[in-house]
């Protein structure tokens, strides 16, 4: 008869077997058994979080900066419950997390027991599937399906709920078999026909663009070298969404930065008049597109996705095509080579027209602004920072408002994987626990995650995390005293009412990084901010950096609402001329 | 005028009725990762019916009567085949001749046995079975489309109607092909 172990040790098992080295998480009545094991399983380390939001975001910065699922452990009740956002927040960003929770005891369920919650009822709609386990006998071949869940076609998060009694109980643990059909719902359809299909729409382009996402960076490092192959093959300029930043690099030519609500003037007006869009990995999300009906009229739309859910939800296309990001582009770069060897250089001539149009595009240099000697403009720090920190192979991470417009704007990134930050649910506090969880996948790496005071403070006590763990995170906040999107938008549409976003008692950050055991620092002036910042980055402790910006910088440019996609609102002088007024205050 | 962050409706396109049939495995919960995919996302459920219908496979149907836009019910086929337990979706329009679609209604009658006996009548061309008889009720059986049903309940009032109870619509296509 095979050797008997309890729940406990088979979940410990399947870890093993999964190649788990962390997990985030906090300890709880119902998941006691499961921490009572740990101890047994040295290759398996635990990170002790101070709030199961936190262990969440530091599982999803850890999967999005090394390409592993992340791993999250919490109790019953309120452990569950403080863990939804993170989890939804991995569900609109296509993360890999496996959270594991504890359950009251089988006989107690529905009971309104002490810390009893529906929890798979509450996360059904934001994970890719869930499994409350009910037979011992079930649990090692459910946790392998939730890796395999979480990490095949487009990743998500998944969880499994162990009731307290089933993780005592005994039974015999199976090791995870290689399934071929991948949970059936693992799409790779395409076939030479689409590709062929594709390369004729790009010969006869007159005004191609590609338009990239976080599909490049999910179907790994090596699809963002592909791409880099295609964008060189054809010689067509490239956009990315905010997800999609580092699948190609920064600084080159062919980037036209990023698109969308405050992407840049070149590559929204490329995207809006283009007449070939090819869409790779991304998923026409509404910040990107603005008014639906106005989106790119003129243009022929291919769409290449891994989830077939995706193609034709919010904007029709000409040739959807279903895979993975990583097959379909080596597919095309080789029956180029094959068909059109010299593809780049034929067509220069055809789409040199169009190139010239966006370098007038670009002259406009939307990214603008007015600098100061007096108040350090937010811009200002985040391109100091950039220039300070480009030759470190650094991973940035941000909290969600203007802040992460101006880092997704003005800190370039060559590399995918080195840009963690909450698009799709955008939730504030994001940043600092994903930042441990990025510092724990790299520990010798530099790891700053860009954050707005009022973000930052939402799950602040992560930096006892970090403190706990020698994380030497660098936490550096632009502290403008104001929920700075928030306010630009009151100020933009609601005349100036600036109803509820000052924040009026924020802590002495400095002081507060003391506290915790850190190391504080403050700039307030631009003359210092060089020398302040490598103070920071020369100190191999966490840091909680308070750099005093300019309260009342907007972000700019920014697609003005109501208004055809190609009008952008550009920085401050432009802005007299093109008021927003009347419908399109319901747009931005 | 609302001022939010978001944009304001495009066109609406044209709204057809459309039976969707879902294959899943019969487990805990799945009714409601259909159910919830439907009101999470905001499409419609005219009615629902479900039941297992391969206890070996542990196979269950579910038979799901809604309406959309041919955009609205093609996420609707493809939201629902990525959920872990559905094995296929299938998609009828309600015109479709190579359909054919019942509903099954009881319906209870109290009065006197005249009024009762004309009600009965009026049933006989839905295939009516009368399967409870007492000197004051009958409850009869009947299995129609769903609208013939609606105008049978409204005529049926008068002749003593006090209650009715109504399944969701069914589908199955004609001959001898199967829906793979």
């Amino acid at each position: 008869m095979a050797k008997l172990s309890t729940g406990a040790e088979i979940v410990f098992k399947c870890l093993e077997d999964q190649n788990v080295e962390f997990i985030f998480g906090y300890p709880g009545g119902a998941v006691l058994p499961i921490y009572d094991e740990l101890k047994n399983h040295s290759s398996i380390k635990h990170i002790l979080v101070r709030h199961e939001q936190g262990a969440g975001h530091a599982a999803e910065g850890y999967a999005r900066s090394s390409g592993k699922p992340g791993v999250v452990l919490v109790t019953s009740g309120p452990g569950a419950t403080n863990v939804v956002t993170a989890l939804t927040d991995a569900y609109m960003d296509s993360i890999p997390l496996v959270c594991i929770s504890g359950q009251v005891p089988t006989h107690l369920i529905g009971t309104d027991a002490f810390q009893e919650c529906d929890t798979t009822g509450i996360t059904r709609p934001c994970t890719k599937h869930n499994w409350l386990v009910k037979d011992i006998k079930d649990l090692s071949k459910i946790i392998h399906e939730a890796f395999e869940v979480a990490t095949t076609g487009r990743p998500g998060p998944v969880l499994v709920d162990i009731p307290k009694d089933i993780q005592f109980q005994k039974a015999a643990y199976t090791k995870p078999k290689k399934e071929k059909k991948l949970n059936g719902k693992h799409h790779k359809r395409f076939n030479q026909k689409d590709i062929d299909e594709l390369i004729k729409l790009m010969s006869k382009a007159n005004k191609p663009i590609f338009y990239t996402g976080g599909g490049v960076i999910n179907s790994g490092p090596k699809a963002s070298m592909l791409l880099r192959e295609l964008v060189q093959a054809t010689g067509f300029p490239i956009t990315s969404t905010l997800q999609g930043l580092g699948s190609f690099p920064g600084d080159d030519n062919s980037f036209l930065g990023m698109l969308g609500m405050h992407g840049t003037y070149e590559a929204n007006n490329a995207m809006h008049d283009c007449d070939l869009m090819i869409n790779i990995g991304a998923r026409f999300d509404d910040r990107i597109t603005g008014k639906i009906d106005e989106f790119s009229p003129k243009s022929k739309k291919v769409h290449i996705d891994i989830d077939p859910s995706s193609i034709n939800k919010n904007v029709k296309v000409d040739l959807p095509i279903v895979g993975d990001v990583q097959d379909v582009i080596s597919s095309t770069i080789k029956t180029i080579k094959k068909t059109k060897p010299n593809f780049a250089n034929s067509n220069k001539q055809k789409i040199s027209k169009w190139w010239e149009t966006i370098q007038k595009w670009r002259e406009k240099k939307s990214l603008d602004y007015v600098n100061s000697t007096e108040t350090i403009k937010p811009q200002y720090a985040v391109q100091r920072l950039y220039e300070l920190t480009k030759n470190k192979d650094t991973y940035i991470t941000t909290e969600v408002g203007q802040h992460q417009m101006w880092a997704a704007q003005h800190y370039k990134f060559d590399k995918p994987n080195r840009w963690m930050t909450s698009g799709g649910l955008g939730t504030m506090g994001y940043g600092l626990p994903a930042a441990v969880g990025v510092q724990i996948a790299h520990p010798k790496k530099l790891v700053i995650d860009i954050a707005g005071e009022a973000s930052v403070l939402m799950t602040m006590q992560e930096m006892s995390t970090a403190v706990q763990y020698n994380l030497p995170i660098k936490i550096f906040i632009l502290n403008n005293e104001y929920m700075g999107m928030v306010r630009q938008w009151q100020e933009l549409l609601h005349d100036k009412n600036y109803s509820e976003s000052y924040t009026a008692a924020l802590p002495d950050f400095v002081k507060l990084a003391e506290a915790y055991g850190c190391v504080g620092i403050r700039a307030t002036n631009p003359s210092e901010l060089d020398d302040k910042i490598i103070e920071m980055l020369n100190t191999d402790r966490p840091v909680i950096f308070d750099c005093l910006v300019d309260k009342q910088e907007n972000c700019f440019p920014m697609i003005p609402s109501g208004k055809p996609h190609n009008q952008m609102l550009l920085g401050p002088k432009d802005q007299e001329q093109n008021k927003i007024t009347g419908k399109g205050k319901t747009l931005v | 005028m609302s001022r939010s962050a978001y944009s304001t409706p495009g066109k609406k396109g044209k709204f057809d009725k459309h039976i969707i049939v879902v294959w899943v495995d019969n487990e805990a919960g799945v009714l409601a990762r259909v159910v919830g995919l439907f009101s999470g996302r905001g499409y419609n459920i005219e009615s629902l019916a479900v039941a297992e219908v391969d206890a070996k496979l542990n196979i269950s149907r579910i038979t799901i009567v809604t309406t959309g836009t041919p955009q609205v019910i093609e996420q609707i086929k493809l939201q629902l085949k990525k959920l872990v337990p559905v094995h296929k979706v299938a998609d009828f329009k309600r015109e479709d001749k190579n359909v054919i679609f019942k509903e099954m209604a009881l319906f209870k009658l109290v009065g006197n046995i005249s009024k009762r006996n004309k009600a009965l009548k009026a049933c006989k061309k839905y295939n009516a079975v009368l399967l409870d008889k007492t000197s004051k009720s009958y409850v009869v059986q009947v299995t129609a489309l769903r609208r013939e049903i609606d105008t049978m309940s409204k005529n049926l009032k008068k002749l003593g109607l006090v209650s009715i109870s109504r399944t969701g619509a069914v589908a199955m296509t004609r001959g001898a092909e199967v829906f793979k």
